[in-house]
């Protein structure tokens, strides 16, 4: 069954049956790397992508349930050379070990500052409560998501590492 | 567990008319009192206050998201108006510090705080009525030993004129009805235990008995099935459509797990009320799970249905719930699920499939279910953000056609919408 | 004929690499692999024989330089190295080294890590053992290398090797200021001689690379969905399996219903060997339908009873705990055992502290990449023993051990032996009987929670006394164990491998000899006490599968010790600090704990009141790697149990950090995930199956629970040896958790989790 869905501005018609999970579609059929397998239950988040601006569990949402809808993935933020504003700043953070956890909690984080231009250490933490690490980076992750936050709000950042 | 079925009687009471109801809504204020010392209290009453205020929910209402625990703070919204629910700690200036236990005793009884003000029947105080002079002098002994919490009260936003308190005295003259209740000498111990406790602080009648068009609780249709923050509060009498009736040990299961696998998990409101019967003596969860259990057989007793599956008949009525059912739900809720391999029940078991509302399994899918941070317990991921309301309808209906044999819902899109805009209240 | 080890080296299998640009040949070679010996990573598992005793770390094993090293024409260099990036920032740091003592722009440096075929085998990348084995190689190959090259141009010049220098930028300059690039001295260079122990190593003043915080080169791919993962691999023609068991490790499943999978849409094959199961098919969510469909069947249980918790699935008590312990029958060993005459005993404190058995965790299931082509066997492993996952693989599929390749690609994060190993050998079993296809396996996360190893339960029991100086003159520690080493090294080591027909045996567990450990790791105390007697009651015989967990034994033996310490400090009333600097006689030591006084304000911190306190604890992990200290100040909810850690400070001494910045992000997540661990987790067992099978069941901590603030202070020690970081933390956290508590609520909590629902049960109501 052919499914036409958009991802990251791209139309995609895909041959896929209708409740295969987006996130089997965005890694197998898309190529796509960002969204991670991490439980296929909806609890950790390592496969958070956003449907029409909101984060979702990709892994439990059907890719019927998307078709012509607005996905966006962590690829959609930035690239390796010219990375977005808040890749820049888990980068100047080093807010990975592992990273596994990472483009899932990058993606949470942008639906925050999506809608929360000055979000409080509070809101940032009851907001990313549906995402898992493991590494233990979750300090870093908050410092991480604080600098975009100021970067995106105009306050000066500190010189990013290059 | 009741947050909005006094809105409606509030507002019976304005067509009530007020004078009559205004002559006796006078209350004078108690003395304010120094604070009690904590050392000053027995420590088995405090000891007792806190199983007491667990089985009635105290902390559930009376603390913020993330908040101070009885510090209060917490927004009860409803169509009428947000309030909010106050700070119980012993802080003087914000709290209950200089409350005797003559005017929280009136409060919990009554419904009128130490200054004289009406409260709001966001309070169950026509259950908590019910509750002995030693429980209430626990709950005391126990609020009073907690650390006082500087939290000021947040104004109500009601809308016109429901933040006329006067206007609630009214309402008690008709569904506020004093005193203990008497011991039925035809049950045991046990079971008088768990009347006691249902019917007063545990207030389960607030949620599962209807109430009356003035927001009274139908004394005549009692645990015949209610509603509590847009959920279906399932009835507790003969009517319950659980597939497999329940018993007592099933109910203390739930109660005190928040899961039974025979029926399924405590959702929505429910799910506090289980965490709060997770840690207190077991033989208070016991009395509730046998009387609670008795009103099913008072009623109209019989064995259940049992579960069904019409898979394939759901599947080509509904081809794309379906779907949907199978990458969103499957994972979890299909045979060969590891959580049904985990001995967890399967949908055919579910309660909220065999209700008349889709109310339930409406909100479910949108909202999911969690347990308190950082406990182990039944888990649902929310679907409010990768499901429309279409697809939502899709699901439900699916589920409908596949795991019960009642007629199919209607208006199940508006449904979600509604349920939508409720979740995405304060 | 018999060869010694060195009869092997002297002949080494030779590949030749030819450079590009008309470079230098450079040959390269490995040393001989020697199976049933306890070496790298010093976690058991086979590893290479020592047959160079007088140099460093892993060149011990490899003194060849071109086993680590080789310069091409145009003046790029690639470095080999053994072990593997397990998130944990080795290949940035090992850049570094190599960067430094090359004296070259990190930039030039291409590294590869552990694949059979390419480089040294150094064992396990495990025990915090990288640094110290494969740093170290890499620090002095690179000095031999700048030192050959400088010889080299000095040969060219005809002048003193002296009077050179090296430029930072690939070149070696002459007095005269001529300059000649590391690539054209290669040309006429071979790299196929053996390291010297004394080639001058540059001076940690000058150092450009070395020591500096510089971004890991892993990160920038890993946050914008690059192929940053073996889970990210496609190749071309793959499959997709899934592997299918039971619920959990010693069940089965009861007739699966192969018939109605092999006739789905899509499914390519059902491969069977033995109780082996896997299906194959053409798309995953394909693979993963027939996988539940085969699940519907029956389960039994096929070994023994699980030790289930006295509520059914609830986690288990330390009563519990010890009590399943108890019914395995001990070897005693003992760790240490001194007499001093002292002066009588005034205080003394016996205790039992408990931990359950634990769940790695891993975000990512593990995964696995085979291949069987042209009657060859590739692996691409996420695995810390990549060679072990060859040898696992050619003993269980019979085949030549030169036909197997095992090549490491990243995975999520593992902390120690979790579904990593078995996933492998999974993947090679399904590839065996699908030739010419590469499969691509992945574990559901049920089957991570099932069937990995777990970190093993353990009970200590210690008793100390204190004289009127407040001296310690007693101290006593036992603890009793399963071996944390059951790293696999045969076919009878994985899940495959008892499931084949005829299955493997699963090997005997073994201890890992002190002074390393595994059970007894950190059971000795590095503090100066009088009569001491440390003794580990070793338990070999497993009733849950379990093996490494990140740091073994040490979580336990440190939170035990570290606990009694503060419990003999608050009988005597006196500073638990003090108490420890009055009997520790490593300055090293000292100072980081110092540091951490500094650092945290110990002498200012808020004392306990009931609902806020402070506690520290320190260990130096093996007393042999990085040294740390940790201090947290707690805030109590008295209503739920709930301990927030509103501020965590910890100072380390590693040596000469490698990466300052790697070395507090290791630290930092150490300690997070020490909290987890000590404040929340435990795996629960009924009698058929472990309870658990998803997040739900076993909760870990979430951003609600990260500390307020985390700072981490590193100890410069130029120059100083490596010593390994990334389990340092996990003992003193633990500890310090515990202290915490204890001085916040005066209620000492023994038994792991120090969980909300037992710190309220303990404080009671009032």
């Amino acid at each position: 069954m052919t499914i036409t869905l958009t991802v990251n501005g791209v139309d995609h018609a895909v041959d896929a049956p209708p409740d295969t999970p987006l996130l089997y579609v965005l890694r197998d059929d898309l190529a796509l790397n960002g969204a991670k397998y991490g439980c296929g239950l909806g609890q950790c988040g390592a496969c958070t992508v956003h449907v029409d601006g909101k984060p979702v569990f990709s892994c439990v949402t059907p890719v019927a349930a998307v078709a012509g809808r607005r996905v966006r993935t962590v690829e959609g933020l930035g690239t390796v050379d010219t990375p977005g504003i808040l890749q820049q700043a888990f980068i100047a953070e080093q807010a990975a070990q592992c990273g596994y956890c990472i483009s899932g909690m990058i993606m949470r984080a942008q639906a925050l500052l999506d809608g929360v231009r000055r979000p409080t250490d509070a809101q940032i933490r009851a907001h990313m409560q549906p995402n898992l690490c493991r590494c233990g980076t979750h300090g870093r992750i908050l410092k991480a998501v604080r600098r975009a936050a100021d970067m995106m709000g105009g306050t000066v950042p500190q010189a990013v590492r290059s | 567990m009741r947050r909005k079925h006094w809105v409606g009687a509030a507002a019976a009471c304005i067509a009530l008319g007020g004078l009559a109801a205004l002559a006796v809504a006078y209350r004078a204020p108690l003395p304010a009192i120094a604070r009690p010392d904590a050392a000053s209290f027995d420590r088995a009453r405090v000891a007792r206050g806190a199983v007491l205020a667990a089985i009635g929910d105290c902390a559930v209402c009376h603390t913020a998201d993330r908040g101070a625990a009885y510090a209060g703070g917490r927004p009860l919204p409803t169509p009428f108006g947000t309030l909010y629910t106050t700070n119980i700690t012993p802080d003087i200036a914000t709290g209950i510090g200089t409350w005797s236990l003559d005017a929280f005793t009136r409060a919990l009884r009554e419904g009128v705080a130490r200054d004289g003000h009406h409260l709001y029947p966001a309070l169950p105080y026509e259950h908590y009525t019910h509750v002995t002079d030693g429980d209430v002098e626990a709950l005391y002994a126990f609020l009073m030993t907690r650390p006082a919490v500087s939290a000021p009260p947040q104004p109500n936003h009601m809308i016109f004129p429901l933040g006329f308190r006067p206007l609630l005295a009214g309402w008690k003259l008709l569904f506020l009805h004093r005193g203990a209740l008497p011991p039925r000498t035809d049950r045991d111990a046990q079971w008088n235990r768990g009347a006691y406790l249902v019917e007063g602080l545990g207030h389960c009648g607030g949620c599962h008995t209807p109430r009356n068009p003035l927001g009274g609780e139908e004394t005549g249709r009692a645990y015949a099935g209610g509603v509590a923050e847009g959920w279906v509060a399932p009835p507790l009498d003969g009517s319950s459509p659980a597939p497999i009736p329940w018993t007592a040990d099933g109910l203390y299961r739930y109660l005190r797990t928040g899961m039974d696998g025979e029926h399924g998990a405590a959702a929505g409101p429910m799910g506090p009320v289980t965490h709060d019967l997770s840690a207190i003596p077991e033989d208070e969860v016991r009395a509730i799970a046998v009387y609670v259990a008795s009103l099913r057989m008072d009623g109209r007793p019989g064995p259940g249905p049992g579960p069904v599956d019409h898979a394939d008949a759901a599947a080509q009525a509904h081809p794309a719930g379906a779907a949907l059912f199978a990458g969103a739900c499957g994972g979890c809720h299909e045979a060969g699920a590891p959580m049904l391999t985990g001995g967890r029940p399967g949908l055919g078991l579910a309660s909220g499939l065999q209700l008349e509302e889709p109310a339930n399994v409406v909100r479910a899918i949108l909202e999911g279910l969690r347990p308190p941070v950082g406990a182990a317990g039944p888990f649902m991921p929310p679907f409010a953000n990768s499901l429309t309301d279409g697809q939502v309808a899709e699901v439900a209906a699916y589920l409908r056609a596949r795991y019960s044999d009642r007629p199919a819902w209607t208006n199940l899109t508006r449904e979600s919408a509604t349920a939508r805009k409720e979740g995405q209240q304060p | 004929m018999s060869m010694s080890p060195l009869d092997h080296a002297k002949a080494p299998s030779r590949r030749a690499f030819l450079g590009g640009g008309g470079a230098l040949v450079v040959a390269f070679s490995l040393a001989p692999r020697a199976l049933a010996q306890l070496a790298g990573g010093g976690e058991g598992g086979a590893g290479p024989a020592v047959i160079a005793p007088d140099l460093k770390g892993s060149l011990k094993n490899h003194p060849w330089l071109d086993a680590w090293i080789r310069v091409d024409g145009d003046g790029r260099v690639t470095v080999f190295t053994g072990k593997v990036e397990l998130g944990q920032g080795i290949r940035t740091a090992l850049i570094q080294v190599a960067a430094e003592e090359l004296d070259l722009p990190p930039g030039a440096i291409t590294l590869v890590t552990a694949d059979t075929r390419r480089t040294p085998d150094e064992g396990l990348t495990a025990g915090s053992h990288s640094m110290q084995d494969s740093g170290t190689a890499i620090l002095n190959a690179a000095a031999n290398v700048r030192m050959l090259l400088t010889n080299a141009a000095a040969a060219l010049w005809r002048v003193p090797a002296g009077g050179l220098a090296t430029t930072g930028d690939g070149h070696v300059r002459g007095p005269d200021g001529r300059l000649a690039a590391y690539g054209d001295l290669a040309a006429g260079l071979s790299l196929h001689v053996a390291a010297v122990p004394d080639a001058p190593l540059r001076n940690p003043a000058d150092y450009r690379t070395l020591g500096k915080p510089l971004p890991r080169v892993d990160i920038p791919a890993k946050l914008t969905g690059g192929a940053a993962y073996l889970h990210d691999m496609r190749l071309p023609g793959m499959l997709h399996a899934r592997v299918v068991r039971g619920p959990a490790e010693g069940t089965r499943l009861v007739e699966p219903d192969i018939q109605a999978v092999e006739a789905m849409p899509g499914v390519v094959k059902v491969v069977r060997r033995g109780a082996f199961l896997a299906v194959v098919a053409e798309r995953q969510w394909t693979a993963i339908q027939a996988l539940r469909h085969l699940q519907r069947a029956a389960h039994a249980r096929v070994t023994a009873p699980l030790p289930a918790g006295a509520a059914t699935g609830a986690p288990l008590s330390g009563d519990a705990v010890e009590a399943v312990l108890n019914t395995l029958t001990p070897r005693d060993i003992a760790i240490e055992d001194t007499r001093t005459p002292t002066g009588p005993a005034v205080h003394t404190v016996q205790a039992r502290y408990t931990r359950p058995w634990i769940s790695h965790g891993s975000i990512g299931p593990s995964c696995a990449l085979a291949r069987f082509q042209d009657g060859e066997m590739t692996i691409w492993t996420h695995s810390q023993g990549t060679f072990d996952v060859a040898r696992v693989v050619t003993e269980l599929l019979g085949l030549p051990a030169e036909k197997v390749h095992a090549i490491h690609a990243e995975g999520a994060g593992c902390y120690g032996q979790n579904g990593a190993d078995d996933v492998a050998a999974d993947a090679a079993v399904i590839a065996f009987a699908v030739p010419g296809r590469p499969i691509r396996l992945q574990w559901m996360r049920e089957q991570e929670f099932g069937w990995e190893p777990l970190g093993p339960g353990m009970v200590t029991r210690l008793a100390a006394s204190l004289d009127a100086d407040n001296r310690i003159v007693a101290w006593r520690h036992e603890v009793w164990s399963n071996p944390h080493n059951n790293r696999p090294v045969g076919a009878g080591g994985v899940l495959a491998g008892a499931e084949v027909d005829p299955p493997f045996a699963a090997p005997e567990g073994k201890p890992i000899p002190m002074p390393e450990g595994d059970g007894s790791r950190n059971s000795n105390p590095l503090y100066t006490f009088a009569n001491t007697h440390v003794l580990y009651h070793f338990l070999k015989d497993m009733p849950v599968r379990v093996s490494a967990l990140r740091s073994l034994g040490a979580h336990l033996n440190v939170f035990s010790i570290e606990s009694m310490l503060d419990e003999l400090a608050a009988a005597a009333g006196i500073d638990p600090l003090a108490l420890r600097l009055a009997h520790m006689e490593d300055p090293r030591a000292r100072d980081v704990m110092q540091a951490m006084a500094a650092g945290f304000d110990w002498a200012g911190r808020p004392r306990g009141d009931g609902r806020r306190g402070c506690g520290m604890a320190f260990a130096r992990y093996k007393n042999l790697g990085a040294y740390c200290a940790v201090a947290l100040e707690v805030e109590i909810d008295r209503e739920t149990g709930r301990a927030w850690v509103r501020r965590a400070f910890a100072a380390v001494d590693c040596g000469q950090p490698a990466n300052p910045d790697g070395v507090r992000n290791q630290i930092e997540g150490g300690l997070i995930q020490s909290l987890s661990w000590t404040g929340h987790e435990a795996m629960a067992f009924s009698p058929e199956r472990r309870a658990a099978f998803d997040w739900s069941g076993y909760p870990i901590l979430r951003f609600q629970d990260v500390p307020g603030t985390i700072d981490v202070r590193v100890v410069d020690r130029p120059g100083l040896p490596f010593l390994g970081t990334a389990e340092a933390a996990q003992g003193p956290t633990a500890a310090a958790l515990a202290n915490a508590i204890a001085d916040a609520t005066g209620v000492r909590l023994r038994d792991m989790p120090l969980a909300p629902d037992r710190l309220k049960a303990a404080l009671g109501p009032v």
